[in-house]
C-alpha cells in the first residue's frame, strides 16, 4: 500500500529541460510544487572527461533510462528488437538532459509553426507528403517569442542576432523570426574549423553565421564562461558555463520555499479519480511506494517516457491509457537524425584541432532549411539547418574513417596515424514529418526492470525524408569541397532510433480527434493534466529542440499559474 | 594562486560564485586554470592483469584476435601494449557483463572455425591465417559457406560471424582509445595514435586554430583533482 503524502498544488514529473524550467515560474507564483526526479542530484565532480562512461555507456542514465530502452522496428509486420547492451537516449538527474545536452540553442523559424498552411499556400495541397499528418502548431512564432526571450536571458544564450524587430543583420541568421532584442551574450569563440567552413560557405553563395549556443561565452550573472574543454555533450559542464536547469532554475525555485524536490524517485503511474481527473502520481523511492496527491499533474519526462506513462496509466475513465479515449496517444511520432545527412572529408596533412570546444561552437547555414529556398519541382518539402561543429573525441575519431580504408589491422592503424584530426564533418538536422504509420505503443514482450512494458517504436523513412536527405548530402558535399575536403564520403539515409530528438505522441492541437493537448498543453480529456516537452510538438523542424522545449514549458507553466483556480475547479 | 591550490579548493567545495571571482582575477583566456593533476594515484590501473571475467583459454584466443585488429607494427604499439584485453575483461566483469555469455560463445566459435579451416586453435595460427579468418568473419563468409552444407547449414557463430567480429572490434576500439581508467589505452598508446592530447580543463584560443600542435596533457581524467574521487563504473 502506497504511503499517501500531503497534497500539492502541482506535481511535476521529471526535472529536466521541460520540468526544470517550468518549476521556476510555478514556484514564483506562490503555489506548492513537488518535483519528482528519477535521478540523483549531481555536481561538477560527476562530469569526468570520460568518453566510455558518458558517451558510450550513458552512465547518467543508469537509474532509469538504461533500464527501459525502447524497442524499434520499421513497420508493423516486424517484431521490434533492441541491441544487446543498448543504452537509453537520455539521462536521469535533477536537471535531466539539460545537463548533458549538446547546447545548440535555437528558436524555431516562423514557418515551422505553420508548415501545413504555408506549404499549401505556396505549392498546393499536393505538396503535403503522402500519408503525412503534418499540421500547424496551435500558436505562432510571435506568440512564443516572449518566452524565447525569457529563456535566453534567464540562463544566457550566446549568439549573433539576425533579426531584431524586423531589422535584418547579415552577420546573424537572416531567416530567423523577429526578436525583441539581441542575444544577451556574443557568440562563442571562433575556432579555425569554424572559420574555414564559414569562408567556404561564402564561396558557394550561402549565408553562414555563428550558431546560437546555451553556453555562456563569458561570465554571466553568477556563472563562469566556457573553457572550450571539448567534453561538453553527454556530460555536464565543470565550470557551470552550460545552461542547465539544475543551475539556473531549480535551485532558485527551491529558494522561494515553494518547490520540494524528490530525487531518486521513479513515477510509475498517474492516478485518476472517479470523475476522470488526475488525482496525483504514484512513485517508488528507496524500495517504498508513495502516492503524491496533486491538484494539477504536469508530465515533463522525456518524450518516450511521457507517452509510456500515459499508456501505462489505465483506469476506468481511460481504459486505453490516460487521455487516450480518442486513440491519439503515441500517434504522430517523429525523430531527428533519422534521415540525418552527414558528409565527411579529409584535409590531408592539416590539424583541425577538433578535440576541443563544443558542438555548440559552430558555423551554421539556414539557406537549406524550412522554406528558405524554392521547393518547386523538388519532390519534397522542408530541409535542415546545416552546421560545422567542434568537439570530437578519440573513440568517435577512430570510428570516422572513409569506406575505402581498412577497418582494422596495420592499414587501419597507418591511416589513423596519418589522418586523425584531419577529418572534418558537416551535418544537417533534417526535418522529418509525422505519418499515419509511424507511431509508438507498448511493447507486447519486452519489459523494463520493474516488469512493465517498454515503449515500442514503429518508424520508417518516407519518400519526403529520403529525398530531402539525399538533396542535402549534395549541398554538404559542395560545402565540403569548397572547404578543401578530399576523399569525401557519406552514407545512405537510414533510420536511427531510439532518438535524442523525439517528438509527438501527445501532440498539441485544437481538437481531441487529432491531438492530445490543447494550445496551453493541457489534455483535451483530463482537465488538470499538462504535458510538456517534445511529445507535444506537432512538427520536428530542422533544428535542435531544447530552447523551444524550455520556452513552451515556461509558457504552459505561466498559464497554469495564471488560471490555476479555473483549472482545478 | 598556484594551480595546485585551485584544484584543492575545488575539491573542498569552493563555491561557484567564488570560482567565478577567482577566474575573473586571473583574466579571460586563462580563466579557471587547469586544475592540475593531484599526485597521480599511481593508477591502480597498472596494479593487476589478473583476469576478472574471462577464462585463461578465452583470454588467449581473444588476445590473439586483438593483436591482429591493432597489431604492433611499423606504425607503433598496438592492442598488446595498450592492454585492450584487460579493457574487455574488466568490462565483462562490470558495465558490459551482459556480453559475458556472447563472448564465451564467440571465442569458442572462433577457435572451432580455426580448427575447421586450418587444423589448430586461433592463437596457434600464423598471422596470415589469422588475418584471413578475421576477414572472412567480417564479410560473413562462414555463413555463406554454411549455406552449401545441407546437412548442417550453421556457421557455428551466434548470431553470425560478422556480428561477432563487429562486437569485438567495437570493444577493441573502446579499449584502445578510451580513458586508461577502464584498463586499456596503457601508456596512452591509442590517444597518441589519433593525436588526442589528453583531457584539458581549459583549451586556449590558439590550440583551437588550424595546424597548431596542442600541448600534450596525457593523463587519465580521474587523475585530475576535480575527478579524483569520481566513480567511472559501478
Amino acid at each position: 500500500m502506497a504511503t499517501r503524502l500531503k497534497e500539492a498544488d502541482v506535481v511535476v514529473v521529471g526535472l529536466g529541460a521541460a520540468g526544470g524550467t517550468a518549476v521556476w515560474p510555478l514556484a514564483q507564483s506562490g503555489m506548492d510544487i513537488v518535483g519528482i526526479e528519477a535521478g540523483p542530484r549531481v555536481t561538477e565532480k560527476d562530469y569526468p572527461f570520460d568518453e566510455i562512461r558518458n558517451d558510450i555507456r550513458d552512465w547518467m542514465g543508469r537509474f532509469k533510462a538504461n533500464r527501459e530502452v525502447p524497442t524499434t522496428r520499421l513497420n508493423s509486420t516486424q517484431t521490434a528488437t533492441r541491441p544487446l547492451g543498448a543504452t537509453g537516449p537520455m539521462m536521469n538527474a535533477v536537471g535531466g538532459t539539460s545537463i548533458h545536452w549538446m547546447t545548440q540553442s535555437w528558436r524555431y523559424l516562423p514557418w515551422n509553426f505553420k508548415t501545413r498552411s504555408e506549404t499549401i499556400k505556396r505549392y498546393g495541397a499536393s505538396a503535403i507528403p503522402a500519408g503525412s499528418t503534418v499540421t500547424d502548431w496551435p500558436f505562432d512564432y510571435n506568440e512564443l517569442e516572449p518566452w524565447y526571450d525569457k529563456v535566453e536571458y534567464r540562463h544566457g544564450v550566446s549568439g549573433q542576432a539576425g533579426n531584431v524587430k524586423g531589422k535584418i543583420n547579415h552577420k546573424g541568421n537572416i531567416f530567423e523570426g523577429p526578436r525583441k532584442r539581441p542575444y544577451p551574450l556574443p557568440p562563442l569563440r571562433r575556432s579555425g574549423w569554424n572559420e574555414l567552413t564559414f569562408d567556404a560557405a561564402k564561396k558557394i553563395g550561402v549565408k553562414p553565421y555563428p550558431g546560437p549556443t546555451g553556453i555562456r561565452s563569458h561570465a554571466y550573472h553568477d556563472f563562469a564562461g566556457c573553457t572550450y574543454c571539448g567534453f561538453c555533450g553527454w556530460t555536464g559542464c565543470w565550470t557551470g558555463a552550460k545552461a542547465s536547469t539544475n543551475l539556473h532554475y531549480i535551485p532558485q525555485a527551491e529558494k522561494t520555499g515553494n518547490l520540494k524536490v524528490v530525487s531518486m524517485a521513479r513515477v510509475t503511474e498517474v492516478n485518476v479519480d472517479k470523475d476522470g481527473r488526475a488525482s496525483g502520481v504514484t512513485y517508488l523511492k528507496g524500495g517504498k511506494e508513495y502516492f503524491q496527491p496533486a491538484k494539477v499533474v504536469m508530465l515533463s519526462t522525456y518524450m518516450y517516457e511521457n507517452v509510456r506513462l500515459m499508456l501505462l496509466s489505465k483506469s476506468k475513465a481511460y481504459p486505453n491509457g490516460l487521455s487516450n479515449n480518442h486513440g491519439q496517444v503515441g500517434k504522430h511520432y517523429m525523430g531527428h537524425g533519422l534521415a540525418s545527412a552527414s558528409v565527411m572529408g579529409v584535409f590531408p596533412g592539416r590539424r583541425l584541432n577538433l578535440y576541443s570546444g563544443t558542438i555548440g561552437q559552430y558555423t551554421a547555414i539556414d539557406d537549406w532549411d524550412a522554406d528558405n529556398f524554392d521547393h518547386t519541382g523538388m519532390g519534397f518539402i522542408a530541409g535542415g539547418m546545416a552546421s560545422a561543429t567542434m568537439e570530437s573525441k578519440p573513440i568517435g575519431t577512430a570510428n570516422t574513417i572513409p569506406p575505402n580504408v581498412p577497418r582494422w589491422g596495420s592499414g587501419y592503424k597507418a591511416w589513423l596515424a596519418a589522418n586523425a584530426d584531419s577529418v572534418g564533418t558537416l551535418a544537417a538536422q533534417m526535418e522529418t514529418f509525422s505519418y499515419d504509420d509511424n507511431y509508438v505503443d507498448l511493447d507486447p514482450v519486452v519489459k523494463d526492470d520493474l516488469g512493465r512494458p517498454v515503449l515500442r517504436i514503429t518508424f520508417d523513412l518516407k519518400d519526403n525524408e529520403i529525398k530531402s536527405a539525399l538533396w542535402m548530402q549534395d549541398r554538404l558535399k559542395d560545402w565540403m569541397t569548397a572547404a578543401g575536403g578530399q576523399n569525401i564520403w557519406t552514407y545512405p539515409p537510414a533510420v536511427y532510433s531510439p532518438n535524442t530528438h523525439a517528438f509527438g505522441g501527445a501532440r498539441m492541437g485544437h481538437d481531441a480527434d487529432s491531438s492530445v493537448v490543447n494550445r496551453w498543453q493541457i489534455s483535451h480529456e483530463v482537465p488538470n493534466l499538462v504535458v510538456l516537452g517534445g511529445a507535444t510538438f506537432p512538427t520536428s523542424t530542422g533544428r535542435n529542440p531544447t530552447e523551444t522545449i524550455q520556452a513552451t514549458s515556461w509558457r504552459a507553466a505561466d498559464h497554469v499559474a495564471k488560471h490555476f483556480k479555473s483549472l482545478v475547479a | 594562486m598556484s594551480e595546485k591550490s585551485s584544484g584543492e579548493e575545488l575539491q573542498s567545495g569552493l563555491s561557484r560564485a567564488q570560482l567565478v571571482r577567482r577566474a575573473g582575477m586571473l583574466g579571460a583566456a586563462a580563466a579557471l586554470p587547469g586544475v592540475a593533476a593531484a599526485a597521480p594515484a599511481a593508477a591502480d590501473a597498472a596494479a593487476s592483469d589478473a583476469l576478472k571475467a574471462l577464462t585463461a583459454a578465452e583470454a588467449t584466443t581473444l588476445d590473439a584476435v586483438l593483436n591482429r585488429l591493432f597489431p604492433t607494427d611499423a606504425t607503433g604499439p598496438g592492442a598488446k601494449e595498450a592492454n585492450v584485453l584487460r579493457y574487455i575483461d574488466w568490462s565483462l566483469a562490470g558495465d558490459l557483463s551482459v556480453f559475458r555469455g556472447p563472448y564465451a560463445s564467440a571465442l569458442a566459435a572462433i577457435d572451432a572455425y580455426a580448427v575447421q579451416t586450418y587444423g589448430a586453435a586461433f592463437a596457434a595460427l600464423t598471422t596470415v591465417q589469422q588475418d584471413q579468418l578475421l576477414a572472412n568473419m567480417e564479410g560473413g563468409a562462414p555463413e555463406k559457406a554454411a549455406l552449401n552444407n545441407k546437412s548442417n547449414p550453421q556457421s557455428g557463430f551466434a548470431p553470425s560471424s560478422s556480428a561477432v567480429f563487429e562486437m569485438i572490434r567495437t570493444h577493441a576500439i573502446q579499449g584502445m582509445f578510451g580513458d586508461p581508467a577502464h584498463g586499456g589505452n596503457v601508456g596512452f598508446v591509442g590517444w597518441n595514435l589519433v593525436r588526442f592530447p589528453g583531457p584539458r580543463l581549459v583549451v586556449p584560443n590558439h590550440e583551437q586554430q588550424l595546424d597548431v600542435v596542442p600541448k600534450k596533457a596525457l593523463k587519465s581524467t580521474y587523475q585530475l583533482a576535480l575527478f579524483k574521487n569520481t566513480k567511472h563504473t559501478p
